[in-house]
């Protein structure tokens, strides 16, 4: 029947775009652990990776859109699924961006905080990960949304916790100021990309409400 | 041609009926912006005439007892007051019953006619009023809680939801259309089938009958209404009473449907009774009433959040004003078509009490000592036999009914060449056929004289003990009976006022019951 195949198609896009943003989340992290690893192979793959990632999750976002409303599907919550669309598309694009800037400006991390920044990358793209399952669950169940956001919240929070730890070792080290500010930078861009996925945790749980209403 | 010209007020009725009534059935999916508008109309349309034509005669015999409207011009006033009526709520964005608006103008045509209404099958229809909205409601709760179990337990993707929704919605809708034009065709077509104009029709081994093409013809017509009028309506019904969600939206019409299909199937009454269960009543129900009743229901279920009272009463309002409006309507159109434009808007009816009836009549088990008292006097109207029969007898309001009914006079002839050109053999038995023909040449001056010759001529003209199992038998058998009535009556039979203190008889003219 062409509803349910179309149906079908769309529902696979969607699959197609989260996993399209979970997959960004994994290289964000292993492209700032090789460029702390110094290795720059590894690095340059990452950076083309997520730049490739980055446009396919643009264009399956345009196609879902149009597709949606083109056929006039899920008319109550069609401004919902284009708004998750649109804000978890940007977790990519922000996670992109603070990778291409490790390639741009080449900050010199000092081995002692080398850990931190791995820690805070992993925690950003435990976030990445958080997010696209509560995304995926609410498709299917959205009473048990809040079940996984809580895990978003958590590795937010450690992100948060991790960039400050990070930010006042920088800043009470004997590191000269330019160099300071220069990694404090880099903190709040590696921890930029958690606070996005919680900004589409935050809507993603008001979507549920409405869902479940 | 005439004839067209008195049922263009049928038309109309037919596409007030669209605009307002019909689309209570997509109302909700096209308010939710589940099904477009375009599509609504065209699967509503269609499945209304399939209705209106397949299976349009079922309800048509319980609106038929409230008094038959006997003379074309009658019938083309009622229906204008009906569509006035429910024209003019449409205009107020109030969906409201057609029901409610023909009966209330039939009752304004037996006022000013002077015809009695019978009280129980009025009662009935107002029970149905208050039933079929409870009904519903209690559908649509039930329907609303299992739908939410089960989407909770089998967790579609929200795109599969909504792609079942929508077939749901559609497939719903076009079972709903169909039973509207079921259910409706008989109010807007059902007072002209005694003065049909079409005949038979045959193509490609098909056979149309002129009642099916007169019901299609008011199928078409509500088609038209849904069409050109019914979108702001549906709007209103879609979200001005109460938010729907899509599901929602599917189990308010799946909740009318079902409501609908109860009060309107006799397969199901007949399947009920052979298995000895409770049956529901065959009224003419409104889809309006049902759908308001299941978005009440799902209102309730969200606990009472969300409902606009304001709208909810200005609906309430409509329904009570609509016969009102329509019986009042009535009366004053029927003045005017009758003494301005000089049509005949009733046929006279004769009523007499002789010792013939008073034999059937205690052979019904009704005797009473003030029936003798009234013998031989002519009455020219049934409320005035019914006023005498009040104030001399001790008679029930059921028996009084049946005495107007046994003393009715009219004109009936067994004619060979209606048997060979007009009878619908394949309709009845051979058996059945053959009593018919035993009976040719003879004449009836009352219409249970010709039922009870059919009884002794054939048992299949004999209706079984009345009993649950029996009842569509028996309800197939009296409509049977009706039709040999219509076939049979013949137009004219002089009678002179002969009682001392009767009322004289129309002004000479001959009376047709019916």
């Amino acid at each position: 029947m062409p509803l349910f195949k179309s149906t079908q198609m769309l529902a696979t896009q969607i699959d197609e775009f989260l996993d399209t943003v979970a997959e960004g989340g994994i290289v964000f992290k292993d492209g700032v652990h090789a460029y702390l690893d110094g290795d720059r192979g590894r690095f340059d793959e990452r950076i083309l990776a997520i730049v490739a990632l980055e446009h396919r999750a643009d264009d399956l976002s345009k196609a879902i859109e149009t597709h949606l409303y083109r056929n006039s599907l899920i008319p109550e919550h069609r401004g919902d699924v284009l708004g998750l669309l649109e804000t978890t598309d940007t977790i990519i694009d922000t996670a992109k961006t603070s990778l291409l800037q490790f390639s741009v400006e080449q900050p010199g991390i000092p081995p002692e905080f080398a850990a931190d920044f791995r820690n805070l990358a992993a925690a950003s793209a435990g976030a990445i990960e958080a997010v696209v399952i509560s995304a995926r669950v609410f498709f299917r169940d959205p009473e048990a949304v809040k079940d996984h956001l809580f895990k978003v919240t958590h590795y937010e929070r450690e992100a948060d916790a991790v960039s400050d730890s990070l930010k006042r070792k920088v800043f009470a080290g004997g590191l000269d100021l330019a160099h300071k500010i220069h990694l404090r930078y880099f903190a709040l861009n590696v921890e930029k990309v958690s606070d996005r996925a919680k900004e589409v945790a935050d809507r993603l749980a008001i979507y549920a409400i409405k869902r479940s209403i | 041609m005439g004839v067209f010209l008195f049922l263009s007020s049928g038309l109309f009725l037919g596409w007030s009926l669209g605009a307002n009534d019909a689309a209570n059935v997509f109302g909700t999916a096209v308010g939710t912006r589940m099904v477009r508008f375009r599509t609504a109309a065209v699967v509503c349309s269609v499945f209304i005439v399939l209705g209106a034509v397949i299976s349009g005669a079922g309800a048509a015999h319980t609106l038929g007892r409230l008094g038959a409207v006997n003379a074309l011009a009658g019938s083309f006033t009622v229906a204008l007051s009906a569509a006035l009526t429910t024209y003019w709520m449409t205009r107020l964005k109030l969906p409201v019953s057609t029901s409610q608006a023909i009966v209330g103008a039939i009752i304004g045509w037996n006022f000013y006619t002077s015809a009695v209404t019978d009280a129980s099958s009025l009662t009935k229809i107002v029970t149905t009023w208050i039933a079929c909205p409870l009904l519903s409601a209690a559908v649509a709760v039930v329907m609303m809680v299992a739908l939410r179990f089960a989407v909770g337990r089998l967790r579609p993707h929200l795109l599969v939801l909504d792609a079942w929704t929508r077939l749901g919605l559609l497939a719903v809708g076009a079972f709903g259309s169909y039973s509207l034009g079921a259910n409706n065709i008989a109010n807007v077509m059902g007072v002209f089938v005694p003065d049909n104009p079409f005949r038979d029709v045959e193509f490609g081994g098909f056979t149309l009958s002129g009642g099916q093409l007169l019901f299609a013809l008011g199928g078409i017509a509500i088609g038209v209404g849904v069409f050109t009028y019914s979108e702001r309506v549906m709007r209103t019904v879609g979200g001005g009473l109460l938010r729907l969600s899509p599901l929602a939206a599917l189990v308010v019409v799946l909740a009318q449907s079902v409501t609908l299909f109860l009060f309107a199937s006799e397969g199901l009454q007949h399947a009920l009774a052979s298995r000895g269960l409770p049956t529901f009543p065959l009224v003419p129900v409104s889809s309006s009433q049902a759908v308001i009743g299941a978005i009440i229901g799902i209102g309730v279920l969200r606990g009472g959040r969300g409902i606009r009272y304001g709208v909810l009463g200005e609906i309430s309002l409509g329904w009570a004003a609509t016969p009102v409006l329509a019986g009042a309507l009535a009366f004053v159109l029927l003045f005017v078509v009758d003494n301005v434009f000089d049509q005949q808007v009733s046929r006279p009816v004769a009523y007499r009490i002789d010792q013939a009836v008073i034999a059937e009549l205690e052979a019904r088990g009704i005797r009473d000592q003030g029936l003798a008292g009234l013998e031989g006097r002519l009455r020219t109207n049934s409320v005035r036999l019914k006023h005498d029969l009040r104030e001399s007898t001790k008679l029930k309001p059921d028996q009084i009914l049946t005495v107007i009914e046994v003393a009715r006079l009219g004109a009936w002839r067994v004619d060979a060449a209606v048997i060979a050109t007009e009878l619908d053999r394949e309709w009845l038995t051979s058996e059945q056929l053959h009593a018919v023909r035993s009976l040719v040449g003879r004449d009836y001056r009352r219409s249970w004289e010709l039922r009870r010759d059919l009884a002794a001529a054939s048992a299949e003209w004999r209706p079984r003990p009345a009993s649950t199992v029996n009842r569509v038998h028996n309800k197939e058998l009296e409509k049977k009976l009706e039709y040999l009535e219509t076939l049979f009556q013949v137009a004219e039979t002089r009678e002179s006022p002969d009682g001392a203190s009767g009322e004289p008889a129309d002004a000479g003219a001959g009376f047709v019951p019916r």
